[in-house]
């Protein structure tokens, strides 16, 4: 494609930059064929109504009306399973951990809960809330990636999410597990208020439940 | 350094395993026998009682193969967990009669890193990302920083727990996975049922409640419906190792049941002696009154100093 340039291939979608699209500087996210689902089931998670790309696009704009910073979209093409969206300037947060020094490491993390704090008390629930998702932009985090999103308030989605990041914080970012855990949460209270306690301890029910189920 | 030599019992679940490594990275006895419930799945102390019964004569299998005897033997490992605690217990007992009898060390081998470890060994792969899944277990895991991480895991039960569940409802023979792939292979109608990853984490227990609901129904053939949750939840499968590949950036997939030869994918013996040969040459030994087994021995907090 004329003009376009390859920057990343991830798990679910390859991430074009169109660097002049109607005169913006974009991304443009297709989700590709996966040859290990039968079709019926690859074109309902890609490109149905209820599809991830659908599900993105009006999580993110729901997202941006909470104050939680995403990119903006420009265009959904439902068919050809792509998105065109802002081209978001800034670094991954996950290449971010181990360069940044102690304090603005610290704050970073409180940044994140606070936003993830936010994005939860606006019924938004992520999906997959890994630091691989989040974009250090100016003096903002940005979320991306909200195709496993949904809208919910339940405790247990909030538990869900803050599971995974927790997670990511012991088998990633392991160095630094519980000083960035606990920032996060004090961001994360700060953001959500008192419905955090809740969704916190939900988290830590979770992280034990799924674990070798006692079967004697 | 001469060779050494050792043999490794394993009895998580079903199957009790007996086998028998070298050091040098040969496995010289493979030994297996299964327990096969008379109706239903795995009875914990029905499944005991098999293994205990079997002990004597699948250790003397072994032995046989590998053409040793019991003074030839360095040390012994056995598997402490996680596993069902009834069989667990059964070999931690044959292992300590047997290391005491002898005068040997005991090794003590998480089942999860002896999964991995004789995956590494039968593949030659290095550093791989390894998915694991079994009636216990539904786990992502890779190296990082001295121990195996878990990038994601099963939420509330696993795969091989869904389709055992599953199988016995429908009437179909236990292991589940097998049956229903048999009837899904005369399937081709995809019937919608809930697919649900969260990150690099999966859960299955509103698949089985959906597919079980589906079932009582009676408005689908049961090999639409195997076709269904066969595709349903492979597909999450493949999606979270996808997600796990992307993430952690290791070059290849380990995937066990599928790509390991049969015969170590299983839950079996050679693993256990294998994995409890690398721990004994870190310095790695279970002193008899620390032996206790822990059915809820987590992966990612077993120490691999081989690897460090």
């Amino acid at each position: 494609m004329e003009g376009l340039r390859l920057v990343a291939k991830g798990a679910e979608a390859d991430l074009w930059l169109d660097s002049d699209w109607n005169g913006v500087r974009v991304l443009i996210k297709r989700r590709g064929l996966k040859e290990y689902r039968v079709p019926e089931l690859d074109a309902e998670i890609r490109r149905s109504r209820t599809s991830r790309t659908a599900r993105e696009a009006s999580v993110i704009h729901r997202a941006k009306e909470a104050g939680v910073p995403t990119p903006l979209i420009y265009q959904v093409d439902l068919e050809a399973a792509t998105i065109v969206m802002e081209y978001v300037e800034g670094e991954r947060v996950r290449e971010m951990v181990d360069v940044l020094g102690d304090d603005e490491r610290r704050e970073l993390f409180r940044l994140i809960g606070r936003t993830a704090g936010r994005m939860h008390g606006a019924g938004i629930i992520h999906g997959d809330l890994t630091t691989s998702n989040m974009i250090r932009s100016g003096g903002r985090v940005v979320f991306i990636d909200f195709g496993l999103g949904e809208v919910s308030w339940e405790v247990e989605s909030r538990g869900v999410d803050l599971n995974l990041m927790y997670r990511m914080l012991t088998s990633t970012h392991y160095g630094h597990t519980a000083e960035l855990f606990k920032v996060f949460r004090e961001g994360y209270e700060e953001g959500l208020g008192p419905e955090a306690g809740e969704a916190l301890t939900r988290m830590e029910e979770i992280g034990r439940r799924g674990r070798y189920l006692e079967r004697e | 350094m001469d060779r050494l030599v050792c043999l490794g019992i394993e009895s998580t679940a079903d199957n009790l395993g007996v086998g028998v490594a070298a050091s040098d990275g040969t496995i010289l006895a493979n030994e297996i026998t299964t327990h096969v419930p008379e109706e239903g799945g795995i009875h914990p102390r029905e499944a005991a009682r098999h293994h205990a019964s079997h002990m004597g004569e699948v250790i003397g299998k072994a032995l046989k193969a590998a053409g040793l005897r019991g003074k030839d033997l360095d040390f012994i490992a056995f598997s402490q967990g996680p596993g069902l605690g009834p069989c667990l217990r059964t070999g931690a007992t044959a292992a300590r009669a047997l290391a005491s009898y002898l005068g040997v060390p005991l090794v003590g081998v998480n089942h999860c890193v002896a999964h991995i470890e004789i995956g590494r060994l039968a593949t030659g792969a290095g550093d791989p990302l390894t998915l694991y899944v079994s009636g216990g277990n539904t786990i992502i895991t890779g190296f990082e920083g001295g121990l195996y991480r878990v990038f994601g895991e099963t939420l509330d039960i696993a795969v091989g727990n869904c389709f055992d569940s599953f199988a016995r409802e429908a009437g179909l023979p236990y292991p589940g996975g097998p049956a229903i792939e048999e009837m899904a292979k005369k399937g081709g109608r995809l019937i919608p049922l809930p697919y649900v990853v969260k990150g690099m984490d999966l859960s299955f227990s509103g698949l089985l409640t959906a597919v079980t609901q589906e079932f009582r129904s009676s408005r689908w053939k049961l090999e639409d419906i195997c076709y269904s949750l066969q595709e349903v939840a492979y597909s999450m499968l493949g999606e979270v190792t996808e997600r796990a590949l992307a993430h952690t950036r290791k070059p290849e997939v380990l995937a066990k049941a599928s790509y390991v030869p049969i015969g170590y994918a299983t839950d079996n013996g050679a693993m256990i002696a294998w994995t409890g040969m690398l721990a004994y040459l870190s310095g790695v030994r279970t002193p008899v009154e620390t032996s206790f087994i822990d059915s809820r021995w987590r992966l990612d907090e077993v120490e691999v100093p081989w690897r460090g």
